[in-house]
């Protein structure tokens, strides 16, 4: 992908009227609703992060975010803005409606205490993880086990080749970058500001994001 | 070869499951070109751990299915390996079929069509859940045996169609007790509803050794091969 220039769509929206502003810290998770029609920006803050975020909707967590399906139906493994998240019942979810990254990745998951210790070994077992960020914040609203789907890894980069590789590669992010989706109808977001130290998807120093949003509070 | 426990012909379009004990091959044949196998996999005796297709992917850093490739559940178990294979790219990207793909092939019903019905993957996967007591919070992204769907660096993905010819196979040694639930509807992005069958037949298979491909793979794969083994524990 070097060389390629990413497509890159700016939002009018202005932060000063945001009605949502937090900020996650690294390692740490966020639990949201967005209202129909109401929009969420992410914004990598330091550049580098990996944002794993998981979408449902809110009248039915059963009809969840489907990477799979999100990426059939377009016919590509990346998302970018103008991509649509799908559900399993392929309702649309949300829209990304603007993107100063370029391309965000949904088919490496989310890391996991086991997963860290098929990947990089025993040491790792206890190491913060996304996954239980995931079951700790959606336990909230009843989302378990059971309900956690292929996730979102927003600001990631994991580039696929034509014989069928794939790998991790240090992120196309930078300080300031931001992705934006639009809700198409009530959901949950579910996030978890990705702690993983073992690979460059946080560029090997995870940092905090901001949570923007605009809908009629 | 060893005896054959157990063989059934899986008519295309049609799902089906099985429990495979620990230490048994499955192995599934293309009884026609062009078919596909979209595969769920689930321990037998965790009611929530199952395939999870992204960690399986990224931890033996590739984007398709093939020998001797670990198949690895979301709490870092091996679930099966994949210890041969005809064809060296079964597709994993692409999910199953969903009832709306269908409808683009035009009205079909069990009163017109009797039992050449067209019936999505989703279909059939979740009407063998149900079965085992599980629902569609339990459905996960499948592995389309036979299929190909080519990636290229852009990241736009590309079905290639007949992929599979008649006679084309994988194998799949459980590395424990897991449930498989299968569907032979076409793949999703197959344009065309003309399903082939599957036969699926159970073998038992011998202790696998240090030299084994899947234990010597990757560490990756060696180390959800070992979780699996203290799951037996
Ligand atoms: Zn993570």
């Amino acid at each position: 992908m070097t060389g390629t220039i990413l497509p890159v769509r700016e939002s009018e929206l202005d932060p000063a009227t945001a009605v949502l502003d937090v900020t996650v810290a690294d390692g740490d998770g966020h639990l949201g609703v967005i209202p129909a029609g109401g929009s969420l920006r992410i914004v990598d803050l330091h550049g580098n992060q990996a944002v794993d975020t998981l979408f449902y909707d809110a009248a039915d967590v059963g009809n969840r975010y489907s990477a799979m399906d999100t990426v059939r139906e377009q016919g590509a493994a990346y998302l970018t803005a103008g991509s649509r998240l799908l559900s399993v019942n392929l309702d649309v979810l949300a829209t990304i409606t603007a993107d100063t990254c370029g391309r965000h990745d949904t088919l490496g998951g989310a890391c996991a205490q086991e997963s860290n210790v098929v990947r990089y070994g025993e040491h790792t077992r206890h190491q913060h993880a996304c996954r239980e960020t995931f079951l700790r914040y959606g336990a909230e609203v009843g989302i378990g086990a059971r309900d956690l789907g292929h996730n979102i890894n927003f600001f990631m980069n994991v580039p696929l080749t034509a014989d069928g590789g794939l790998s991790f590669e240090d992120g196309l992010s930078g300080p300031g970058k931001y992705v934006e989706v639009r809700a198409e109808r009530d959901l949950y977001v579910l996030i978890s500001n990705c702690p993983q130290l073992n690979n460059p998807c946080n560029g090997w120093d995870p940092t905090p994001v901001r949570l923007l949003g605009w809908w009629r509070a | 070869m060893s005896e054959v426990l157990l063989s059934h012909e899986i008519p295309g379009g049609a799902a089906w499951s099985v429990l495979v004990r620990a230490g048994r091959e499955l192995r599934l044949t293309a009884l026609e070109a062009g078919a596909n196998c979209s595969t769920l996999l689930y321990a037998a005796h965790h009611p929530v751990d199952r395939l999870n297709v992204p960690d399986t992917l990224k931890a033996q850093m590739s984007a398709r299915v093939h020998a001797p490739m670990v198949l690895m559940s979301d709490r870092g178990t091996a679930l099966c390996s994949v210890t041969g294979s005809s064809l060296d790219w079964h597709d994993a990207l692409c999910g199953h079929s969903c009832d709306a793909q269908l409808e683009r092939l035009g009205p079909s019903s069990y009163h017109a069509e009797r039992n050449a019905w067209r019936r999505s993957a989703r279909a059939g996967l979740l009407g063998e859940l149900r079965k085992h007591g599980r629902g569609p919070a339990d459905l996960h992204a499948c592995v389309n045996f036979f299929a190909k769907v080519a990636t290229s660096g852009d990241g736009t993905l590309t079905f290639m169609p007949g992929h599979a010819s008649a006679g084309d196979w994988v194998t799949l040694r459980a590395e424990q007790d897991v449930l498989v639930v299968l569907s032979t509807s076409p793949h999703p992005l197959d344009p065309q509803w003309t399903p082939p069958a599957v036969l699926a037949e159970v073998r038992a298979t011998a202790v696998p050794g240090a030299d084994d491909p899947s234990w010597t793979f990757r560490d990756e794969s060696a180390r959800a091969l070992r979780a699996a083994r203290e799951v037996l524990a």
